[in-house]
């Protein structure tokens, strides 16, 4: 059955974000809000991943793997990612990239910035790690950076991704330190926007039709941890 | 004997090709290539690169634009920016500092699938079946779902 097409496809996917998930300060009460804690601001936390760990296995068994990483760099990261686990790191940072276009107030730029923003070429990387990136675009530039990294990843290459149950008024992102193959530590740092776009699981499905679906896994914090794996063609 | 480090001062500006056999310490502009085979290339805080460079072992603590290869190591301070792509056995890289392009830590005379190293297998070292209930997290407990 073609999802897409059930679906309305990706432009019916966008054209219904924008009507479910306005931007919160636009129209208040629309979209649930988390409320802004101070102490979260400095907190770190310790979560365990069971995406991680499954992440990680699939990418042992790729000698000199290539991984993207979307976020910003982190020194034990590539400690761990590098050295541990043998990979090739490419560190992109598109969170600052949405600083600079939110900055600028150059917002409705970012799809066509992102679909030509990675040099690498088509079904190079091995696994790509996406973080919680997707709450932070508007639908047009989600689904640009979707088809993206379904460009750049191998058949049979994986994507981590964690997905928000909420939006929220907190100009904050979050780095993700990888404690160990089966823990993340949280740690938060400013941003010039906050997460306002929640993605449901259909809307997932549709914009990832090109990957399927590993693991899912529903932490209590309602944050989905995605893994998705690039179909092999036969 | 006291052996004074070379360096090049904040006031100077190089176009071209540098090399050398002994450490050295850049505060001013080189744009071009920078070659110091078995010896450490300081990048000082006021130090602005745009050069390909190798050396034995990098410490950033400046600005550098192009790619750095190290046969030690790579270190990039708090203050540090590169962009570019760094091959080396051990990168550092302190936190708050700038970082965009790719890394690659991969021991060029070893073979690629020797080189991961200590990490454990996760799957090895968790050999029950996904499907029992997971032992409590250390946060954030989940769902299957």
């Amino acid at each position: 059955m073609n999802t897409d097409q059930k679906s309305g496809g990706l432009s019916g996917l966008v054209s219904r974000l924008s009507r479910q998930h306005p931007r919160s300060d636009d129209e208040p009460g629309r979209v649930a809000v988390e409320p802004r804690t101070v102490a979260a601001e400095s907190a770190e936390t310790l979560y365990a991943s069971k995406t991680l760990q499954r992440f990680l296995s699939l990418l042992f068994s790729r000698p000199a793997a290539e991984v993207v990483d979307l976020g910003p760099v982190i020194g034990s990261n590539i400690t761990f990612l590098g050295e541990r686990v043998g990979c090739k790191i490419h560190v992109e940072d598109l969170y600052a990239d949405i600083d600079r276009h939110v900055k600028q107030d150059k917002v409705d730029q970012l799809p066509e910035f992102l679909s030509g923003r990675f040099s690498l070429p088509d079904g190079s990387a091995d696994a790509v790690l996406g973080w919680d990136i997707f709450d932070y675009l508007p639908p047009m530039a989600a689904t640009a950076l979707a088809g993206e990294l379904m460009r750049i990843l191998r058949p049979g290459g994986v994507f981590l991704a964690f997905f928000g149950a909420r939006a929220s008024d907190n100009p904050r992102y979050t780095k993700y330190l990888i404690e160990d193959e089966m823990h993340l530590r949280y740690r938060f740092y400013p941003s010039a926007c906050t997460r306002r776009w929640v993605l449901q699981n259909r809307d997932i499905n549709i914009m990832f039709a090109g990957l399927e679906i590993c693991e899912t896994v529903l932490l209590k914090s309602g944050v989905r941890e995605i893994l998705f794996r690039k179909r092999i063609l036969s | 004997m006291h052996e004074e480090l070379a360096s090049i001062g904040k006031s100077i500006v190089i176009n071209g090709e540098l090399s050398g056999s002994e450490d050295l310490t850049i505060e001013g502009r080189v744009d071009g290539k920078i070659e110091l085979r078995d010896h450490v290339l300081t990048v000082g805080s006021n130090g602005r690169i745009k050069a390909q460079v190798s050396a034995k072992a990098i410490v950033v603590l400046g600005q550098v634009t192009g790619n750095l290869n190290a046969t030690e190591k790579v270190d990039i301070k708090e203050s540090g920016s590169v962009e570019g792509d760094i091959v080396a056995p051990r990168v550092a890289i302190a936190d708050g500092s700038h970082f965009r392009g790719s890394i690659d830590m991969q021991k060029k005379d070893q073979p690629a699938d020797k080189a991961v190293g200590t990490f454990t297998k996760p799957e090895a070292k968790t050999p029950k079946p996904e499907t029992k209930p997971e032992p409590a997290p250390v946060n954030g407990e989940f769902i299957r779902v």
